[in-house]
Protein backbone atom coordinates (compact mmCIF):
# COMPACT_ATOMS: atom_id res chain seq x y z
CA UNK A 1 0.00 0.00 0.00
CA UNK A 2 2.89 2.34 0.73
CA UNK A 3 4.71 1.75 -2.55
CA UNK A 4 2.71 4.44 -4.36
CA UNK A 5 3.58 7.36 -2.01
CA UNK A 6 7.18 6.14 -1.76
CA UNK A 7 7.50 6.04 -5.55
CA UNK A 8 5.97 9.54 -5.91
CA UNK A 9 8.35 10.85 -3.24
CA UNK A 10 11.37 9.24 -4.90
CA UNK A 11 10.51 10.44 -8.41
CA UNK A 12 9.55 13.99 -7.46
CA UNK A 13 12.44 14.40 -4.99
CA UNK A 14 15.05 13.01 -7.39
CA UNK A 15 13.65 14.97 -10.34
CA UNK A 16 13.59 18.35 -8.53
CA UNK A 17 17.08 17.77 -7.10
CA UNK A 18 18.45 16.85 -10.55
CA UNK A 19 16.66 19.71 -12.34
CA UNK A 20 18.27 22.22 -10.00
CA UNK A 21 21.68 21.35 -11.49
CA UNK A 22 20.64 21.06 -15.17
CA UNK A 23 20.85 24.46 -16.91
CA UNK A 24 19.14 23.25 -20.15
CA UNK A 25 16.07 25.42 -20.92
CA UNK A 26 13.80 22.41 -21.44
CA UNK A 27 14.78 21.03 -18.05
CA UNK A 28 14.16 24.43 -16.49
CA UNK A 29 10.73 24.60 -18.17
CA UNK A 30 9.85 21.28 -16.52
CA UNK A 31 11.21 22.61 -13.23
CA UNK A 32 9.03 25.74 -13.52
CA UNK A 33 5.98 23.62 -14.22
CA UNK A 34 6.67 21.55 -11.12
CA UNK A 35 6.99 24.77 -9.10
CA UNK A 36 3.61 25.92 -10.42
CA UNK A 37 2.14 22.65 -9.19
CA UNK A 38 3.53 23.47 -5.76
CA UNK A 39 1.40 26.63 -5.72
CA UNK A 40 -1.68 24.51 -6.44
CA UNK A 41 -0.73 22.21 -3.57
CA UNK A 42 -0.38 25.28 -1.30
CA UNK A 43 -3.87 26.45 -2.30
CA UNK A 44 -5.36 23.04 -1.47
CA UNK A 45 -3.44 22.97 1.81
CA UNK A 46 -5.13 26.27 2.72
CA UNK A 47 -8.58 24.76 2.07
CA UNK A 48 -7.63 21.63 4.01
CA UNK A 49 -6.31 23.75 6.89
CA UNK A 50 -9.52 25.80 7.04
CA UNK A 51 -11.64 22.63 7.04
CA UNK A 52 -9.48 21.10 9.78
CA UNK A 53 -9.80 24.29 11.86
CA UNK A 54 -13.58 24.23 11.40
CA UNK A 55 -13.94 20.55 12.34
CA UNK A 56 -11.70 20.83 15.38
CA UNK A 57 -13.48 23.85 16.87
CA UNK A 58 -16.98 22.71 15.86
CA UNK A 59 -16.36 19.47 17.78
CA UNK A 60 -15.28 21.43 20.88
CA UNK A 61 -18.37 23.61 20.60
CA UNK A 62 -20.69 20.63 20.19
CA UNK A 63 -19.52 18.86 23.36
CA UNK A 64 -19.05 22.14 25.25
CA UNK A 65 -15.40 21.25 25.89
CA UNK A 66 -13.25 23.41 28.14
CA UNK A 67 -12.69 26.83 26.53
CA UNK A 68 -15.57 26.39 24.05
CA UNK A 69 -16.34 30.15 23.95
CA UNK A 70 -12.91 30.65 22.34
CA UNK A 71 -13.84 28.08 19.70
CA UNK A 72 -17.04 30.02 19.04
CA UNK A 73 -15.05 33.24 18.56
CA UNK A 74 -12.68 31.42 16.17
CA UNK A 75 -15.52 30.02 14.06
CA UNK A 76 -17.45 33.31 13.94
CA UNK A 77 -14.24 35.16 12.96
CA UNK A 78 -13.47 32.60 10.25
CA UNK A 79 -16.93 32.91 8.70
CA UNK A 80 -17.23 36.70 9.03
CA UNK A 81 -13.77 37.46 7.60
CA UNK A 82 -14.17 34.97 4.74
CA UNK A 83 -17.62 36.31 3.76
CA UNK A 84 -16.58 39.97 4.09
CA UNK A 85 -13.37 39.36 2.16
CA UNK A 86 -15.17 37.71 -0.76
CA UNK A 87 -18.04 40.22 -0.70
CA UNK A 88 -16.29 43.55 -0.07
CA UNK A 89 -12.66 42.82 -0.96
CA UNK A 90 -9.53 43.06 1.19
CA UNK A 91 -8.26 46.55 0.36
CA UNK A 92 -7.17 48.91 3.17
CA UNK A 93 -10.50 50.76 3.24
CA UNK A 94 -12.64 47.61 3.11
CA UNK A 95 -14.30 46.13 6.23
CA UNK A 96 -11.63 43.38 6.31
CA UNK A 97 -8.92 46.03 6.09
CA UNK A 98 -10.48 47.99 8.95
CA UNK A 99 -10.87 44.85 11.10
CA UNK A 100 -7.23 44.02 10.36
CA UNK A 101 -6.02 47.48 11.39
CA UNK A 102 -8.22 47.88 14.47
CA UNK A 103 -8.41 44.32 15.83
CA UNK A 104 -5.85 41.90 14.39
CA UNK A 105 -2.88 44.23 14.30
CA UNK A 106 -3.17 45.61 17.90
CA UNK A 107 -4.01 42.16 19.33
CA UNK A 108 -1.02 40.45 17.70
CA UNK A 109 1.33 43.27 18.76
CA UNK A 110 -0.01 43.16 22.32
CA UNK A 111 0.51 39.41 22.60
CA UNK A 112 4.12 39.79 21.51
CA UNK A 113 4.69 42.83 23.75
CA UNK A 114 3.70 40.76 26.80
CA UNK A 115 6.96 38.86 26.26
CA UNK A 116 8.89 41.83 27.69
CA UNK A 117 7.15 41.40 31.05
CA UNK A 118 7.49 37.62 31.13
CA UNK A 119 11.16 37.74 30.10
CA UNK A 120 11.96 40.38 32.75
CA UNK A 121 10.37 38.28 35.49
CA UNK A 122 11.88 35.00 34.23
CA UNK A 123 15.36 36.55 33.89
CA UNK A 124 15.19 37.82 37.49
CA UNK A 125 14.16 34.43 38.87
CA UNK A 126 15.92 31.91 36.66
CA UNK A 127 19.06 33.49 35.15
CA UNK A 128 21.58 32.29 37.74
CA UNK A 129 25.37 32.06 37.80
CA UNK A 130 25.41 28.42 38.97
CA UNK A 131 28.51 27.32 37.04
CA UNK A 132 31.42 28.82 35.10
CA UNK A 133 29.57 28.40 31.80
CA UNK A 134 26.38 29.94 33.19
CA UNK A 135 28.40 32.86 34.61
CA UNK A 136 30.04 33.48 31.22
CA UNK A 137 26.64 33.39 29.53
CA UNK A 138 25.20 35.75 32.13
CA UNK A 139 28.03 38.29 31.78
CA UNK A 140 27.81 38.14 27.97
CA UNK A 141 24.05 38.61 28.08
CA UNK A 142 24.31 41.66 30.33
CA UNK A 143 27.06 43.21 28.18
CA UNK A 144 24.98 42.59 25.02
CA UNK A 145 21.76 43.91 26.58
CA UNK A 146 23.39 47.16 27.64
CA UNK A 147 25.93 47.53 24.83
CA UNK A 148 23.44 47.14 21.99
CA UNK A 149 21.09 49.94 23.07
CA UNK A 150 21.48 53.70 23.05
CA UNK A 151 22.34 53.93 26.74
CA UNK A 152 25.36 51.60 26.33
CA UNK A 153 27.97 54.18 25.20
CA UNK A 154 26.82 56.51 28.01
CA UNK A 155 27.48 53.82 30.64
CA UNK A 156 30.85 52.92 29.11
CA UNK A 157 32.36 54.01 25.77
CA UNK A 158 33.96 50.52 25.49
CA UNK A 159 30.65 48.62 25.56
CA UNK A 160 29.71 49.01 21.86
CA UNK A 161 33.20 47.82 20.83
CA UNK A 162 32.95 44.77 23.09
CA UNK A 163 29.50 43.87 21.71
CA UNK A 164 30.78 44.24 18.14
CA UNK A 165 33.67 41.87 18.95
CA UNK A 166 31.29 39.36 20.54
CA UNK A 167 29.10 39.44 17.44
CA UNK A 168 31.91 39.38 14.91
CA UNK A 169 34.16 36.72 16.44
CA UNK A 170 32.59 34.15 18.82
CA UNK A 171 29.07 34.55 17.41
CA UNK A 172 30.21 34.35 13.78
CA UNK A 173 32.32 31.24 14.43
CA UNK A 174 29.46 29.46 16.22
CA UNK A 175 26.89 30.44 13.59
CA UNK A 176 29.10 29.17 10.75
CA UNK A 177 29.58 25.84 12.50
CA UNK A 178 25.83 25.53 13.12
CA UNK A 179 25.00 26.50 9.50
CA UNK A 180 27.36 23.85 8.09
CA UNK A 181 25.99 21.22 10.48
CA UNK A 182 22.38 22.08 9.66
CA UNK A 183 23.14 22.04 5.92
CA UNK A 184 24.73 18.58 6.07
CA UNK A 185 21.87 17.35 8.26
CA UNK A 186 19.26 18.66 5.81
CA UNK A 187 20.98 16.92 2.85
CA UNK A 188 21.18 13.68 4.82
CA UNK A 189 17.49 13.84 5.87
CA UNK A 190 16.38 14.70 2.31
CA UNK A 191 18.32 11.72 0.91
CA UNK A 192 16.82 9.42 3.53
CA UNK A 193 13.29 10.57 2.60
CA UNK A 194 13.90 10.34 -1.17
CA UNK A 195 15.40 6.86 -0.86
CA UNK A 196 12.57 5.67 1.39
CA UNK A 197 14.75 5.05 4.45
CA UNK A 198 12.90 7.67 6.52
CA UNK A 199 9.17 6.89 6.30
CA UNK A 200 7.65 8.58 9.37
CA UNK A 201 5.86 11.12 7.12
CA UNK A 202 3.64 8.28 5.87
CA UNK A 203 2.04 7.89 9.30
CA UNK A 204 1.73 4.81 11.50
CA UNK A 205 -0.83 2.67 9.64
CA UNK B 1 14.05 36.98 56.86
CA UNK B 2 17.06 38.82 55.37
CA UNK B 3 16.80 41.40 52.59
CA UNK B 4 18.14 38.75 50.19
CA UNK B 5 15.35 36.33 51.03
CA UNK B 6 12.78 39.11 50.62
CA UNK B 7 14.22 40.00 47.20
CA UNK B 8 14.11 36.38 46.05
CA UNK B 9 10.46 36.01 47.00
CA UNK B 10 9.30 39.32 45.53
CA UNK B 11 5.89 39.27 43.85
CA UNK B 12 6.44 39.26 40.10
CA UNK B 13 3.73 41.91 39.67
CA UNK B 14 6.21 44.46 41.06
CA UNK B 15 8.59 43.47 38.24
CA UNK B 16 5.78 43.91 35.72
CA UNK B 17 5.10 47.40 37.15
CA UNK B 18 8.78 48.28 36.88
CA UNK B 19 8.93 47.16 33.24
CA UNK B 20 5.70 49.02 32.45
CA UNK B 21 7.19 52.22 33.95
CA UNK B 22 10.36 51.65 31.92
CA UNK B 23 8.33 51.42 28.72
CA UNK B 24 5.76 54.15 29.32
CA UNK B 25 7.78 56.95 30.95
CA UNK B 26 10.35 57.43 28.13
CA UNK B 27 7.52 57.41 25.58
CA UNK B 28 5.72 60.17 27.50
CA UNK B 29 8.89 62.09 28.28
CA UNK B 30 11.61 61.25 25.69
CA UNK B 31 15.19 61.05 26.93
CA UNK B 32 16.62 61.59 23.42
CA UNK B 33 19.48 59.16 23.95
CA UNK B 34 22.11 59.33 21.20
CA UNK B 35 21.97 56.76 18.39
CA UNK B 36 25.34 55.48 17.13
CA UNK B 37 25.38 53.92 13.67
CA UNK B 38 26.91 50.42 13.42
CA UNK B 39 28.92 49.31 10.34
CA UNK B 40 26.26 46.82 9.19
CA UNK B 41 23.47 49.40 9.04
CA UNK B 42 25.84 51.88 7.42
CA UNK B 43 26.63 49.22 4.79
CA UNK B 44 22.91 48.68 4.09
CA UNK B 45 22.37 52.44 3.78
CA UNK B 46 25.41 52.87 1.51
CA UNK B 47 24.33 50.00 -0.78
CA UNK B 48 20.88 51.55 -1.30
CA UNK B 49 22.24 55.08 -1.47
CA UNK B 50 24.68 54.12 -4.25
CA UNK B 51 21.89 53.05 -6.64
CA UNK B 52 21.27 55.52 -9.47
CA UNK B 53 17.86 57.27 -9.56
CA UNK B 54 15.23 55.30 -11.47
CA UNK B 55 16.68 51.92 -10.45
CA UNK B 56 14.12 49.21 -9.73
CA UNK B 57 14.23 47.75 -6.23
CA UNK B 58 12.25 44.72 -5.06
CA UNK B 59 11.16 45.11 -1.42
CA UNK B 60 9.66 42.10 0.33
CA UNK B 61 8.09 42.90 3.71
CA UNK B 62 7.72 39.41 5.16
CA UNK B 63 6.27 39.97 8.62
CA UNK B 64 2.99 40.12 10.49
CA UNK B 65 1.67 42.46 13.22
CA UNK B 66 3.32 40.57 16.11
CA UNK B 67 6.74 41.99 15.21
CA UNK B 68 5.63 45.25 13.64
CA UNK B 69 7.21 47.25 16.48
CA UNK B 70 10.62 46.34 15.05
CA UNK B 71 10.00 45.94 11.33
CA UNK B 72 7.33 48.51 10.52
CA UNK B 73 9.51 51.57 11.36
CA UNK B 74 12.32 49.83 9.44
CA UNK B 75 10.06 49.44 6.38
CA UNK B 76 9.02 53.07 6.51
CA UNK B 77 12.64 54.25 6.89
CA UNK B 78 13.93 52.09 4.00
CA UNK B 79 11.00 53.10 1.78
CA UNK B 80 11.52 56.79 2.54
CA UNK B 81 15.19 56.42 1.65
CA UNK B 82 14.24 54.75 -1.64
CA UNK B 83 11.72 57.46 -2.46
CA UNK B 84 14.17 60.23 -1.51
CA UNK B 85 16.67 58.66 -3.94
CA UNK B 86 13.95 58.37 -6.64
CA UNK B 87 14.29 54.58 -6.76
CA UNK B 88 11.29 52.68 -8.11
CA UNK B 89 10.04 50.19 -5.54
CA UNK B 90 8.24 46.96 -6.36
CA UNK B 91 6.83 45.87 -2.99
CA UNK B 92 5.40 42.51 -1.95
CA UNK B 93 4.86 40.24 1.06
CA UNK B 94 5.06 36.48 1.59
CA UNK B 95 2.77 36.57 4.65
CA UNK B 96 -1.04 36.74 4.39
CA UNK B 97 -1.34 39.05 7.40
CA UNK B 98 1.52 41.17 6.08
CA UNK B 99 -0.62 42.70 3.36
CA UNK B 100 -2.18 45.35 5.58
CA UNK B 101 1.17 46.30 7.11
CA UNK B 102 2.89 46.51 3.72
CA UNK B 103 0.17 48.81 2.44
CA UNK B 104 0.38 50.98 5.55
CA UNK B 105 4.17 51.25 5.27
CA UNK B 106 3.92 52.21 1.60
CA UNK B 107 1.20 54.81 2.27
CA UNK B 108 3.10 56.32 5.22
CA UNK B 109 6.40 56.58 3.33
CA UNK B 110 4.75 57.72 0.09
CA UNK B 111 2.82 60.45 1.91
CA UNK B 112 5.97 61.71 3.62
CA UNK B 113 8.05 61.76 0.44
CA UNK B 114 5.34 62.59 -2.11
CA UNK B 115 5.65 59.26 -3.95
CA UNK B 116 2.83 58.11 -6.21
CA UNK B 117 1.38 54.59 -6.62
CA UNK B 118 2.41 52.93 -9.91
CA UNK B 119 4.68 55.84 -10.84
CA UNK B 120 7.15 55.50 -7.95
CA UNK B 121 6.08 52.21 -6.45
CA UNK B 122 3.98 49.14 -7.20
CA UNK B 123 2.26 46.91 -4.66
CA UNK B 124 2.07 43.24 -5.62
CA UNK B 125 0.52 42.10 -2.33
CA UNK B 126 0.67 38.56 -0.93
CA UNK B 127 1.63 35.35 -2.67
CA UNK B 128 1.98 32.00 -0.87
CA UNK B 129 5.07 29.79 -1.02
CA UNK B 130 8.47 31.18 -0.11
CA UNK B 131 10.94 29.51 -2.48
CA UNK B 132 8.36 29.00 -5.25
CA UNK B 133 7.70 32.73 -5.42
CA UNK B 134 11.40 33.64 -5.24
CA UNK B 135 12.35 31.22 -8.03
CA UNK B 136 9.26 32.26 -9.99
CA UNK B 137 10.32 35.93 -9.90
CA UNK B 138 13.77 34.88 -11.11
CA UNK B 139 12.29 32.95 -14.05
CA UNK B 140 9.32 35.09 -15.04
CA UNK B 141 7.80 37.82 -12.84
CA UNK B 142 4.54 37.87 -14.81
CA UNK B 143 4.09 34.12 -14.43
CA UNK B 144 4.06 34.65 -10.69
CA UNK B 145 2.27 38.04 -10.64
CA UNK B 146 0.16 38.61 -13.81
CA UNK B 147 -1.52 41.54 -11.99
CA UNK B 148 -0.69 43.69 -8.95
CA UNK B 149 -2.63 43.73 -5.65
CA UNK B 150 -5.31 45.98 -7.18
CA UNK B 151 -5.77 43.79 -10.28
CA UNK B 152 -3.83 46.03 -12.69
CA UNK B 153 -1.73 44.10 -15.27
CA UNK B 154 1.98 44.64 -14.65
CA UNK B 155 2.54 45.94 -18.19
CA UNK B 156 0.12 48.80 -17.45
CA UNK B 157 2.17 49.91 -14.43
CA UNK B 158 5.15 52.17 -15.24
CA UNK B 159 7.21 50.81 -12.34
CA UNK B 160 6.93 47.17 -13.44
CA UNK B 161 6.92 47.73 -17.21
CA UNK B 162 9.95 45.96 -18.71
CA UNK B 163 10.74 44.13 -15.46
CA UNK B 164 10.71 40.37 -16.04
CA UNK B 165 13.05 39.01 -13.38
CA UNK B 166 15.80 39.91 -10.93
CA UNK B 167 17.98 40.87 -13.91
CA UNK B 168 16.04 44.12 -14.30
CA UNK B 169 16.16 44.84 -10.57
CA UNK B 170 19.13 46.69 -9.12
CA UNK B 171 18.58 45.24 -5.67
CA UNK B 172 16.39 43.01 -3.52
CA UNK B 173 15.60 44.20 0.02
CA UNK B 174 14.10 41.71 2.42
CA UNK B 175 12.63 42.84 5.75
CA UNK B 176 11.61 39.73 7.61
CA UNK B 177 10.91 38.21 10.99
CA UNK B 178 11.18 34.60 9.85
CA UNK B 179 13.11 32.05 7.81
CA UNK B 180 11.98 33.85 4.64
CA UNK B 181 15.36 35.60 4.76
CA UNK B 182 17.19 32.26 4.46
CA UNK B 183 15.29 31.55 1.26
CA UNK B 184 15.97 35.01 -0.17
CA UNK B 185 19.67 34.38 0.43
CA UNK B 186 19.51 30.89 -1.10
CA UNK B 187 17.46 31.73 -4.16
CA UNK B 188 17.43 35.47 -4.98
CA UNK B 189 21.12 35.89 -4.13
CA UNK B 190 22.57 32.36 -4.39
CA UNK B 191 20.82 31.21 -7.53
CA UNK B 192 20.00 34.45 -9.35
CA UNK B 193 22.87 36.60 -7.97
CA UNK B 194 20.62 39.53 -7.05
CA UNK B 195 22.31 42.07 -4.71
CA UNK B 196 20.56 41.62 -1.37
CA UNK B 197 20.08 43.81 1.70
CA UNK B 198 18.44 42.27 4.77
CA UNK B 199 16.47 43.75 7.66
CA UNK B 200 15.29 41.48 10.47
CA UNK B 201 14.33 41.35 14.15
CA UNK B 202 17.09 41.85 16.73
CA UNK B 203 17.05 38.20 17.85
CA UNK B 204 17.48 37.02 14.26
CA UNK B 205 20.29 39.38 13.34
CA UNK B 206 23.13 37.20 14.64
CA UNK B 207 22.03 34.39 12.29
CA UNK B 208 22.97 36.48 9.26
CA UNK B 209 26.45 37.65 10.22
CA UNK B 210 28.12 34.80 8.27
CA UNK B 211 26.33 35.93 5.07
CA UNK B 212 27.49 39.47 5.67
CA UNK B 213 31.13 38.49 5.97
CA UNK B 214 30.84 36.30 2.85
CA UNK B 215 29.31 39.32 0.99
CA UNK B 216 26.15 37.34 0.19
CA UNK B 217 24.24 40.18 1.80
CA UNK B 218 25.36 43.77 1.39
CA UNK B 219 24.01 45.17 4.64
CA UNK B 220 22.06 44.14 7.71
CA UNK B 221 19.54 46.21 9.67
CA UNK B 222 18.74 44.44 12.94
CA UNK B 223 15.73 45.19 15.13
CA UNK B 224 14.45 48.50 16.38
CA UNK B 225 18.03 49.63 17.06
CA UNK B 226 18.92 49.06 13.41
CA UNK B 227 15.78 50.88 12.31
CA UNK B 228 16.65 53.79 14.61
CA UNK B 229 20.15 53.94 13.11
CA UNK B 230 18.63 53.95 9.62
CA UNK B 231 16.26 56.77 10.62
CA UNK B 232 19.26 58.73 11.86
CA UNK B 233 21.11 58.15 8.60
CA UNK B 234 18.23 59.50 6.50
CA UNK B 235 17.64 62.33 8.97
CA UNK B 236 14.16 61.56 10.26
CA UNK B 237 12.73 61.12 13.76
CA UNK B 238 10.49 58.09 13.41
CA UNK B 239 8.93 55.46 15.65
CA UNK B 240 12.20 53.52 15.99
CA UNK B 241 14.18 56.46 17.39
CA UNK B 242 11.32 57.30 19.73
CA UNK B 243 11.09 53.64 20.82
CA UNK B 244 14.81 53.27 21.52
CA UNK B 245 14.59 55.26 24.78
CA UNK B 246 12.04 52.77 26.13
CA UNK B 247 14.03 49.78 24.88
CA UNK B 248 17.23 51.12 26.47
CA UNK B 249 15.56 51.63 29.83
CA UNK B 250 13.94 48.19 29.83
CA UNK B 251 17.26 46.54 28.94
CA UNK B 252 18.88 48.32 31.89
CA UNK B 253 16.01 47.24 34.20
CA UNK B 254 16.34 43.58 33.10
CA UNK B 255 20.15 43.67 33.52
CA UNK B 256 19.81 45.19 37.01
CA UNK B 257 17.18 42.62 37.96
CA UNK B 258 19.47 39.76 36.87
CA UNK B 259 22.38 41.21 38.89
CA UNK B 260 20.13 41.79 41.91
CA UNK B 261 18.70 38.27 41.72
CA UNK B 262 22.16 36.71 41.62
CA UNK B 263 23.45 38.93 44.43
CA UNK B 264 20.47 38.00 46.61
CA UNK B 265 20.97 34.30 45.90
CA UNK B 266 24.68 34.55 46.75
CA UNK B 267 24.02 36.38 50.03
CA UNK B 268 21.19 34.01 50.90
CA UNK B 269 23.40 30.94 50.37
CA UNK B 270 26.25 32.47 52.34
CA UNK B 271 23.85 33.07 55.25
CA UNK B 272 22.85 29.39 55.01
CA UNK B 273 19.18 30.23 54.62
CA UNK B 274 16.66 27.51 54.02
CA UNK B 275 15.23 28.15 50.57
CA UNK B 276 12.11 26.15 51.25
CA UNK B 277 13.10 22.91 49.51
CA UNK B 278 12.74 24.45 46.03
CA UNK B 279 15.28 26.12 43.83
CA UNK B 280 15.98 29.65 44.93
CA UNK B 281 14.21 32.19 42.82
CA UNK B 282 11.66 29.79 41.36
CA UNK B 283 8.25 31.22 40.47
CA UNK B 284 6.31 31.61 43.69
CA UNK B 285 3.36 33.62 42.47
Amino acid sequence: MRRGPLLVTFLSGAAVAALFFIPNYKAQAVNNKLLEWTLVVYAFALILGSMSLWNSHARKLKVRAEGWPFSLVTLVSLVVITVLGIWKGVDEGSPVGRIYNTVNSPLASTMFALLAFVIASAAFRAFRARSVEATLLLITAIVMMIGRVSIGPIISPHLPGITEWLLDVPNLAAKRAIAIGVGLGAVSTALKIILGIERSYLGRS
Amino acid sequence: MTWARKVLSIDRRYIFLLVAAGVVLPLLRPLNLPITVTPRVQAAYDAIDALPPGSKVLLSMDYEPDIMAELFPMSVAVLRHCFKKHLQVIAMTLYPAGTGLGQQALHTAAKAEGAVLNKDYAWLGYKSGFQVVMIGIGENLRGMYPVDFYGTPLDSIPVTRGVNSYRQMAMVINLSGSSATDYWIQFAQGRFHAPLVVGCTAVMATDYYPYLSSKQILGLVGGMKGAAEYERLIGILGDARRGMDAQSLVHVIVALLVILGNLALFVSKRAGEDLGGRPAGSMTR
